[in-house]
């Protein structure tokens, strides 16, 4: 407090501030000097004016500040410009991320790309699509989402509506480890299983992995969700006489089905995107299958792993558009998922 | 009601419930429909603790053909040499680069996560801090092979100059050393865990330190306090909890990737001693790598390491629980 007082102008309850323009005027100058810094030195990379930059505003940032408001502020302020400069670096690689997958994906993203498949194309040349990895992407995710789904949704109703006593604990207990569950080990769960039934790999494989993975997702926001239901609705239902299956199944359930889609939507774009078990299980296949039951198929996040693999820049063209239409897909999942989530929060009380 | 009985005398006395339909009525479950619905309810929560236990067994079982088989052993081994006789195979080196880059993705993301999650609560100006807490709300469901994609084909060649960098100033550590390789190495691997985890660390700390009581906040204002001296004595004591088990959450996520680090590493089998010069692996990288080449006998071996991150994952994930079930019990938000 002394160095405030001590600092005080004559008349006034405030200390010396610097003017308000005083951050951005130090930030342009650092990146500038960054800038300059870096060409003089020959140094060409963008991160690395990008950090010299950085550190130029931090430390010019306390010099000044301590110099005119004392060292309370000049703490307050360095803060500030450290969490702005964090912000900064971390929003870089993200926006970079989305912004690179959008500008390539675009180049061979087209109608031919949507509606043909693999089959007699190498991973060299350019051509092909990936007809076969959507659908066997779409039906591997919607076979889990019809296993998954229910399983969760009962799940949760047991442990909210239902659940007393030792095995709701541990329940619980298990729907929290299960979500920790790396994505490659619910894959070699299957994988174990088929090694010791001498199974081939098929989409339904993939699917039972990924309906694992939803599994816990979906109990955890449903549980939210059903305990956000006010209990004098059910109180009120089961004083008219009502059977309590069907109190939360007319009354419970409707109130919040809002929640439970957006819980549901949000794990099934979480499996879409997942790779690793469907690597395992699934394989990969540059043909149309449509069978889910037989025969390795492809799926769209495995389709972009092996174009990766396959390292001609044709291939990288396609893993990049097969990104886009993946991301594309997901967010529109995410997206809806939350525009559900308001348009029907759960009512509650009032 | 006795007088009425008593006078009008005909009807006989109401028969006593059974025993057995007492007991139903205390239970409330008697009609049809309510027993199966419980029944269901109950039998899927059954069927998920049946599936994990599936796990657990599967998994040891097909793991306990590998090990009994292994010529080296299974702790101690820098080889992964399933194909031939006798095998000879060992997860040190996998269990090394999976802890290396899970560190450090958490020393660069813990604290940009935290500093981002400050910035969105009480730093960016209210109008940009909604929109900017959504995108990243969305950037956390990205699918990881997009992460693995971009992370090979941009993340890497922009490393090169870091790299220089570093060899230069701090290759005198051993640890910073670089030898020309490809950026391919452990600490790109990390950087780009970092940037994997980064939104779901964030997402958690920024709900937590909304959480901050406002009246610990406005009496230190009140006081007197800074900016900062507001967060560092009342936001900050307040989400420590919360913000551990945020990280731990991240870390159990970065334990268990595959296919960013299969996409970015150019993995080998051996230690290296400095984070810029390429090799190493992951457990979960190893499985994506090895599976294609596998037999039977390797897809066991490859199971047995699995095993062991599925434990490093439960123990990770559990201590994440432990903090959040004792931040529960003293917590003073509530009150």
């Amino acid at each position: 407090m002394s160095t405030v007082v001590a600092q005080k102008p004559k008349g006034s309850l405030q200390g010396a501030r610097l003017p308000k323009w005083f951050p951005y005027a130090l930030a342009g100058g650092s990146v500038a000097l960054g800038i300059g810094i870096s060409l003089a030195a020959g140094l060409d990379s963008n991160i690395q004016w990008g950090l010299i930059a950085a550190i130029l505003f931090v430390v010019g940032t306390y010099v000044i500040a301590t110099r005119v408001e004392g060292k309370r502020q000049a703490k307050d302020r360095i803060a500030t410009s450290l969490v702005w400069v964090a912000f900064l670096l971390a929003v870089v690689p993200l926006v970079s991320l989305v912004w690179t997958t959008v500008a390539r994906g675009v180049k061979v993203l087209d109608g031919y790309f949507l509606s043909h498949s693999m089959g007699v194309v190498a991973d060299s040349e350019p051509g092909g699509g990936i007809y076969h990895a959507i659908i066997g992407s779409l039906e591997q995710v919607g076979l889990a989402t019809a296993m998954g789904a229910p399983i969760g949704v009962l799940t949760a109703i047991y442990l909210v509506e239902y659940g007393r006593g030792k095995l709701a604990k541990a329940v619980t207990f298990f729907v929290d480890v299960m979500t920790g569950i790396p994505s490659i080990v619910a894959g070699l769960f299957i994988l174990s299983i088929m090694l010791q039934f001498e199974m081939q790999p098929f989409g339904f494989a993939g699917s039972l992995a990924l309906a694992i993975l939803m599994m816990p997702v979906v109990v955890r926001s449903t549980e939210e969700m059903l305990k956000l239901v006010p209990n004098e609705l059910r109180e009120a239902s089961l004083a008219l006489g009502i059977p309590k299956w069907r109190t939360i199944l007319k009354v419970v359930l409707p109130t919040a089905i809002g929640g439970i889609t957006t819980g549901i939507m949000l794990a099934v774009a979480r499996i879409a995107g997942e790779t690793a078990p469907v690597l395992l299980l699934v394989f990969g296949n540059p043909f149309i299958n449509n069978n889910p039951f037989e025969g390795a198929q492809a799926s769209l996040p495995l389709y972009i792993y092996q174009q990766y693999s396959g390292g001609t820049d044709a291939s990288y063209d396609r893993a990049w558009a097969a990104s886009l239409t993946l991301i594309a897909f997901v967010m529109i999942l995410n997206l809806g998922a939350r525009g559900i989530a308001r348009w029907k929060a759960p009512k509650t009380g009032r | 009601m006795d007088i009425t009985t008593k006078n009008a005398d005909t009807p006989p006395p109401a028969p006593q419930p059974t025993q057995v339909e007492q007991k139903r009525a205390a239970r409330g479950a008697t009609r049809p429909g309510d027993r199966i619905f419980l029944g269901l309810s109950r039998g899927s929560g059954i069927l998920l603790l049946a599936i994990m236990a599936a796990i657990a067994i599967f998994l040891t079982y097909r793991a306990t053909l590998a090990i009994s088989k292994d010529d080296g052993n299974f702790l101690t081994t820098f080889e992964w040499n399933t194909n031939v006789t006798p095998p000879k195979f060992g997860i040190a080196v996998l269990a090394f680069g999976t802890i290396v880059s899970s560190i450090v993705a958490m020393v660069i993301a813990v604290p940009v996560a935290v500093a981002i999650a400050l910035f969105l609560t009480h730093y960016a100006p209210r109008k940009l801090s909604g929109p900017i807490a959504y995108v990243i709300d969305l950037l956390a469901a990205v699918p990881s092979i997009v992460y693995g994609l971009w992370g090979a084909l941009i993340l890497v060649p922009n490393m090169n100059g870091l790299f220089g960098w570093l060899n230069d100033y701090l290759g005198w550590t051993g640890v910073f050393s670089w030898e020309e390789g490809a950026p391919r190495s452990m600490l790109t691997v990390g950087i780009l865990l970092a940037i994997m985890i980064l939104p779901v660390i964030t997402n958690v700390s920024r709900e937590v330190f909304r959480q901050t009581p406002r009246m610990n906040e406005e009496a230190a204002l009140a006081l007197g306090a800074t900016r900062w001296e507001v967060i560092r004595m009342s936001v900050l004591p307040f989400g420590r909890s919360g913000v551990i088990s945020a990280s731990m959450l991240g870390l159990g996520r970065a334990l268990g990737e595959t296919m960013a680090v299969a996409t970015v590493l150019s993995p080998s089998f051996l230690i290296e001693t400095s984070l810029l010069d390429p090799g190493g692996g992951t457990f979960a990288q190893n499985i994506a790598a090895k599976f294609g080449e596998a037999n039977e006998f390797g897809r066991d071996a490859l199971i047995a390491s699995g095993l062991v991150l599925f434990v490093i994952t439960l123990v990770v994930n559990g201590a994440a629980r432990a903090i959040i079930a004792r931040r529960a019990e003293y917590s003073g938000a509530n009150a």
